[in-house]
């Protein structure tokens, strides 16, 4: 397959089953909404060592929000719903709670609930309350510019983690105007984050290594420098690879914005676009190139 | 088959309604008791059973059939035509479902109600609402006093529920409330909030005196005037409450429609009362 001349690999990406919360941060303007949610979803790109990938989605006009107020739209993505509580309460407690007029919201239904305003109340020293407006309880903390206000409970849903393809391009220039141009395209689509710097990532990464008590280590395979010494299978005249990884709130979200994002990517100077598995045998999600830009 | 107008024509063909439709056969000024107008003992009886359900008139016990004319069975939305001032206890306990009354409606109305909806198009009479559990009860008109509070010699009154009022409300207005919201775009009497445990009051105009009277927690938020408040509050600081943006948010979405966006809004906030445990506040607008 090819789409305006660029090679379509026959291959697939390996997904895999995760957990998300998606979380509404608001503040006094959208400076400070965003503020809080870029520190929240901070250092969030993988679950190797981040404990989450985190990333905003889009922001959100008054009347979007439960306070009336201008936010932001962030989604955490965890391995379980343990992981969640722990990497929520860290982020919000830490994040959200410490900016200046923030307040942060559930804002999703269905799934299981994580208790988090619930436990960050005690922060309040006794003087935290509670508001339960329209079955939905809101936990009220002092703080010293007003107050921190933060839903008891967030809900935690099953999703699709690690969604990806590779650009294989003639330079490192034209690889990143392609992924850049694709992330694009991307981020306007709802449901999915793209949670690595920019949306890119440029140190893609196989399990195992030759060093004991290194579990991951670079995607040698994908390194066009060291190509012919670990003998790698790229496509001859290829000098730079870039990877999208992507996690959706459904495999149809992850789906289509693998479509969209490599057509977008498919720009003169770009070689070839593949995808990152293991053979299919760990992921329960499987994305065959073909078959999403045909559907 | 068909659509949702020949569903509804086809209804009307068969003299099937959506509604169970009341009127008072006779005015009277004889106090009605009708417990039993209620959506969850109407929605499955017959035109029948709906008749021979108990009233008491005056301190004589009839059938429901005998006061009302009924129009409709079955279904667990009750219209009622007229004014039925003298009808206390309408929507009592109700759990679900819908009441509106075309009219004034007497006291008692939604009391101890646990769910469903009740729009009174007129006012409504004293106790509206008390020992509220849940659902929506609106007041279009004015309420009497002692609205939204407890049952007499009960400490803990509305738990849960929202009550609206579009007019005005008397005395002790959500006295001894416990959870829910109540809203009252008009004025208020005294001690509104009295003795209050939790829960939030929005009042639109004029809280009268003595707001907040012996509340232990909760929120009296006046966006209006108000007379001064009881030496047993003390002023904190102008504040930018969030979470009334939420409550006012919620009422938006609920139906009713402000007069200018209060989203932010600066307030002072005083704490009390200090007489008990004094962990309950009162938000004074500031105006600008």
């Amino acid at each position: 397959m090819h789409i305006n001349e660029v090679e379509i690999e026959d291959t697939f990406a390996e997904a895999f089953g995760m957990k998300v919360a998606t979380v509404i941060i608001t503040a006094i303007n959208e400076k400070w909404a965003k503020t809080a949610a870029q520190l929240a979803t901070g250092f969030g790109t993988s679950i190797i060592a981040c404990g989450c990938e985190a990333g905003v989605v889009s922001t959100l006009s008054p009347d979007q929000t439960p306070d009336g107020r201008p936010g932001v739209l962030a989604l955490f993505f965890t391995t379980s719903r343990k992981e969640m509580e722990k990497q929520l309460l860290n982020r919000l407690g830490q994040c959200v709670m410490t900016s200046p007029t923030s307040a942060c919201y559930n804002g999703m239904e269905g799934g299981k609930p994580v208790t988090i305003g619930g436990k960050l109340r005690y922060f309040g020293d006794g003087f935290q309350s509670s508001k339960l407006i329209n079955n939905r309880r809101f936990w009220r903390i002092p703080m010293m510019d007003g107050e921190f206000v933060i839903e008891e409970k967030f809900n935690v849903c099953s999703a699709v983690g690690g969604g990806n393809f590779f650009i294989l391009a003639e330079n490192q220039k034209v690889c990143l105007a392609a992924a850049e141009k694709a992330v694009k395209v991307m981020k306007k689509l709802p449901g999915i984050i793209m949670p690595f710097p920019g949306g890119i990532v440029r140190s893609g990464s196989k399990i195992g290594s030759k060093y004991k008590g290194q579990h991951v280590s670079v995607n040698t395979s994908y390194c066009p420098s060291i190509q012919r010494q670990v003998g790698a299978d790229l496509p001859a005249g290829v000098n730079s690879v870039l990877e999208i990884v992507i996690d959706g709130v459904d495999e149809e979200a992850v789906r289509q914005s693998m479509c969209e994002g490599i057509r977008a990517a498919c720009l003169p100077g770009i070689l070839k676009i593949t995808a990152g598995n293991y053979g299919g045998k760990l992921g329960q999600y499987h994305f065959h190139l073909h078959k999403i830009l045909s559907a | 088959m068909g659509c949702v107008s020949c569903v509804g024509f086809n209804q009307e063909i068969a003299g099937i309604k959506d509604d169970i439709v009341l009127r008072l056969k006779e005015p009277t000024t004889i106090p009605i008791e009708a417990e039993s107008i209620c959506p969850d003992l109407f929605v499955k009886r017959s035109y029948r059973e709906i008749y021979d359900l108990p009233v008491y008139y005056g301190r004589r016990k009839m059938r429901l059939g005998e006061l009302f004319s009924i129009d409709g069975e079955k279904s667990d939305f009750i219209t009622i035509e007229d004014d039925v001032s003298n009808v206390k206890k309408i929507g009592s306990k109700m759990t679900s479902g819908k009441i509106v009354v075309h009219g004034d409606v007497g006291r008692h109305v939604g009391a101890s109600m646990a769910g469903g909806e009740i729009v009174i198009r007129g006012n409504a009479a004293d106790k509206a609402g008390i020992n509220m559990q849940g659902g929506l009860l609106w007041i279009k008109g004015n309420a009497g006093h002692q609205t939204g509070s407890a049952l007499p010699g009960e400490n803990k009154g509305v738990n849960h529920g929202v009550i609206i009022v579009e007019g005005n409300a008397g005395l002790e207005l959500g006295a001894c409330m416990r959870r829910g919201i109540i809203a009252v775009l008009g004025d208020v009497g005294d001690f509104a909030g009295a003795r209050m445990i939790a829960g939030s009051i929005l009042v639109f105009g004029h809280l009268a005196k003595r707001a907040g009277a012996g509340m232990k927690r909760g929120s009296i938020i006046s966006f209006g005037s108000s007379e001064p408040l009881l030496p047993t509050y003390r002023y904190e600081a102008i504040v930018q409450p969030v979470f009334i943006g939420i409550l006012l948010k919620y009422l938006k979405e609920l139906g009713i429609v402000f007069e200018s966006d209060m989203t932010g809004k600066s307030y002072e906030r005083y704490s009390g009362d200090i007489n008990a445990l004094g962990k309950g506040e009162i938000f004074i607008h500031v105006k600008s």
